[in-house]
């Protein structure tokens, strides 16, 4: 009983006014082992742990929990790598408070903190990276098949994990120069960094998996040319890339860009370096547009690269944001003015043809739509003007366009996603499989890597079949 | 990484590089261009295949020396790798046989030409071809041009080979002498500009390759986006083709200048860095 007397333990932060002077510190610094032990203690080992069902991988949380509270962090690293791939990752961008910890004993029956699952998986995941040897799962001996996946976001990396594991010959084809998809094009330093992204991949090189990079299937190589070569199945993973844009006068402007492009150009090509020959535009009063993930870690890396004003525009209330509650209080803490209840209408550019200013309009909420959140409606004659010299646009992303486009027989909805079957994310051509955001349009890490899982353990099925009756 | 297996020079500024990417060479069609990255610092740039040898293995760039990466690009000799090489990319060219074509590059856009040009021949056209540039030593590929070519205009603005006078001059000429079914203009955006505006005066369906800026060329990040007949679409994915009379030029012309303070500073202190190297 006494456990649950035990207050949460907070993460240690950097302090505001220092972090933002670095886009490559990470905010959250860790718990130390001392925290991680005295917070596994709170976790009951519940005879019914609810907590799992709020995980989409089914990790044993109580499992590697106990073994941080008895000081067996190896052995928790080890639970953990049981289901997941990437659990250092996981641990740090997890919408928790909406998943595993939604779901704790302590929030649905005591109305209390939940354990900080998240935190301590973090922990468990760092501490076996950095005391140590990292323990390389075991793997199946070889059978011989050749699978391969398109793109190698956490979708494609989950599945190639299993994949690897149960004994097929995998390979991972990327289109960019580096491995990783949106963990290392969109999610800044600041939150994951990327040299552990590239450890966790080294795990995954050590069991066996092939990387190919510059390489976009049904471009380089054809799927047909892929089978010439002996590849028996495939796995889409090839993400919601396509950025949308709002058709409002004015932007394509300079200085107007989408979240990815400027995300991309930090994150994947250290445009804020000298040293790096990409260029990145620094804006001093930023306007993002939006309310998600992807706008917020906009909007500070904005304030990492020097803007006095970063601020984000977002239609609709705070309440309504998609963005983790964590990004959000920290954004706030670091200085970002958030004008909520606001949309663009127009943006204005100066004789260079570079953004200058926009015009907004302020808007009420009305009846809840088809998503359940209420609607935004323009309140008439209340436009403003705001001077800006840089706008991020961060209002959703469609689906990569480039698979769909090569394989004509591929059922595909109307929005661009891939059809799959989602007992078994297989998809109208039977030995492609698809998951993460080119299925769900944009979700979340863990839910990219769940349909990951899921693939692999029923293409596993197909083919056993298939090479049993033949 | 990609080997880089011959290089040569077609002026001071003008590189011809054949590189080893057997897949690529496979695989591209006319039209089609790669992103590259020279160096773990260095910048993705697209470039247009300007030919390949699918039995050897290698493809064609041809880059006109005009900032940091392209100087990186041009320094790389037979025997250096390409950091990262990626392609192909783009649609590729419309080809089919419509009767007479009117093919018109300027600079270094007459490199991505060629296969267009050989394309077009090979598909049964009649193909008249003008290439122009500033001046004689600025031409490049003339006489692989004129193979594939019914006929062939230079022009240079200074008259110091072929022709004196602008691009549209040698078009026009031709436009007023015959029936023309298509044409495709391939230069810089102020030359497709006019390319353009002097075609719709004639009535002739006409394509230009747009050389917009990108960054991942995979329709990703929206940097190359253009507006053609009112609706923005992305240069990497949707072209780089486009109707060159619902072309957007001048906002384009506009977005190639988007970074341009910033790629000064880049080439001054690359320079900079040159010199501290060279004492
Ligand atoms: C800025 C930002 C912040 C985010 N923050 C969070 C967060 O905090 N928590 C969270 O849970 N989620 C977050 N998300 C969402 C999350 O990142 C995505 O849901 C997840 O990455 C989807 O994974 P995926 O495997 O489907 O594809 P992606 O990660 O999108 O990777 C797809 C990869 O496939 C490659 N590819 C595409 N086509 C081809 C081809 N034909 N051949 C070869 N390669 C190809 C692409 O280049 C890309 O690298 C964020 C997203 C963004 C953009
Ligand atoms: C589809 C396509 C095909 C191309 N084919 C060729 C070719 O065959 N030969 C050739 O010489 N050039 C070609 N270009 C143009 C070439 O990519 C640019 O000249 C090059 O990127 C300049 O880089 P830099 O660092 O040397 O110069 P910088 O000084 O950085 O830039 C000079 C100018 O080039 C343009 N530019 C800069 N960065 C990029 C970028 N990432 N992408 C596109 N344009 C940029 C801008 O207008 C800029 O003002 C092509 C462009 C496109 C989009
Ligand atoms: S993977 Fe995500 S949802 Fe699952 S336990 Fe870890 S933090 Fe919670
Ligand atoms: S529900 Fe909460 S307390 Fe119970 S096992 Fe899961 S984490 Fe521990
Ligand atoms: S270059 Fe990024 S979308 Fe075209
Ligand atoms: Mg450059």
């Amino acid at each position: 009983k006494d456990r649950m007397l035990i207050n949460r333990v907070s993460m240690p932060e950097l302090e505001p006014e220092i972090r933002v002077n670095y886009q490559d510190r990470e905010v959250n610094s860790g718990l130390t082992r001392e925290m991680a032990m005295q917070e596994a203690i709170r976790c009951m080992d519940c005879a019914n742990p609810t907590c799992i069902e709020g995980c989409p991988v089914s990790i044993n949380i109580p499992k590697f929990i106990k073994n941080i509270e008895r000081g067996e962090i190896q052995q928790a690293a080890s639970v953990l790598k049981e289901t997941s791939a990437l659990p250092a990752v996981c641990g740090r961008v997890c919408p928790q408070e909406k998943q595993c910890e939604a779901q704790c004993f302590y929030v649905q029956k005591l109305n209390k903190p939940a354990v900080a699952i998240g935190h301590l998986e973090r922990f468990a995941a760092d501490y076996e990276r950095e005391n140590g040897e990292m323990s390389v799962p075991e793997t199946a001996e070889s059978n011989g098949i050749k699978v391969a996946t398109v793109g190698s976001g956490p979708a494609a990396l989950s599945f190639a994990g299993d994949m690897i594991k149960k004994g097929y010959d995998v390979t991972v084809f990327e289109a960019l120069h580096e491995i990783g998809g949106v963990l290392k094009y969109g999610i800044p330093e600041f939150r994951l960094p990327n040299n552990i992204v590239d450890k966790e991949l080294e795990n995954l090189q050590k069991m066996g998996v092939h990387f190919e990079t510059n390489f976009i299937v049904g471009r380089t190589a054809s799927f047909d040319d892929l089978k010439e070569q002996g590849f028996q199945a495939f796995f889409i993973g090839s993400g919601a890339g396509l950025p949308r844009f709002m058709n409002i006068p004015g932007e394509n402007y300079n200085g107007i860009l989408s979240s990815n492009e400027y995300l991309t150009r930090v994150n994947l090509m250290g445009a804020q370096y000298d040293e790096t020959d990409t260029p990145v535009l620094h804006g001093k009063r930023v306007a993002v547009v939006g309310g998600g993930n992807t706008a917020m870690d906009s909007v500070r890396t904005a304030l990492r690269l020097g803007a006095e004003k970063a601020m984000i525009v977002y239609r609709r209330s705070e309440e309504e944001m998609p963005a983790r509650i964590e990004e959000i209080k920290h954004a706030k803490e670091e200085g970002v003015e958030f004008h909520n209840l606001c949309n663009p209408l127009e943006y204005y550019g100066d004789e260079k043809g570079r953004v200058s200013g926009m015009k907004l309009i302020r808007m009420e909420l009305g009846e809840p739509d088809a998503s359940g959140r209420r609607r935004p409606v323009p309140m008439e004659g209340s436009e403003f003007e705001m001077d800006v010299d840089l706008v991020i646009v961060a209002v959703g992303v469609s689906p990569n366009p480039l698979v769909p486009s090569s394989l004509k027989e591929l059922n595909v909805t109307k929005w661009g996603t891939i059809v799959v079957d989602e007992n078994n994310m297989q998809s109208s051509i039977p030995e492609m499989f698809a998951g993460g955001d080119i299925v769900r349009g944009g979700a979340t890490v863990i839910l990219a890597m769940g349909d990951g899982r899921l693939a692999a353990e029923k293409m596993d099925h197909f083919l056993q079949e298939k090479y049993t009756v033949n | 990484m990609n080997k880089v297996v011959k290089k040569e020079f077609f002026s001071e500024k003008v590189v011809r590089l054949v590189v080893e990417a057997p897949l690529i060479a496979r695989a591209r069609k006319a039209g089609n261009f790669v992103i590259l990255r020279v160096g773990e610092k260095g910048e993705r740039i697209p470039l247009t295949i300007a030919s390949a040898d699918a039995e050897k293995g290698t493809i064609d760039l041809v880059a006109q020396v005009v900032g940091v990466s392209t100087s990186k690009l041009a320094e790389l000799e037979p025997g250096d790798y390409i950091t990262d090489l990626v392609g192909p990319l783009g649609k590729p060219t419309h080809i089919e046989k419509v009767g007479t074509i009117l093919a018109a590059g300027g600079g270094v856009g007459v490199a991505p030409l060629l296969p267009i040009v050989e394309a077009f021949k090979k598909a049964g056209n009649r193909v008249i071809t003008v290439l122009a540039a500033r001046s004689k030593d600025l031409i490049i590929l003339e006489d692989q041009m004129r193979q594939w070519s019914d006929e062939l205009i230079v022009m240079t603005d200074d008259g110091s080979h072929g022709r004196q006078g602008l691009v549209t001059a040698g078009m026009e000429e031709i436009l007023q002498r015959e029936k023309v079914d298509e044409c495709i203009v391939i230069g810089p955006a102020i030359m497709m500009k006019f390319a353009a505006l002097l075609t719709e005066k004639y009535k002739v369906p006409t394509q230009a390759s747009l050389n917009s800026i990108m960054v991942d060329g995979t329709g990703m990040c929206g940097a190359c986006r253009v507006s053609v007949g009112g609706k923005t679409r992305f240069t990497c994915v949707d072209g780089p083709e486009f109707d060159a009379h619902h072309i957007d030029f001048d906002e384009m012309l506009m977005r190639l200048g988007g970074y341009r303070e910033e790629e000064r500073e880049a080439l001054e202190r690359y320079h900079l860095q040159h010199k501290l190297v060279e004492k």
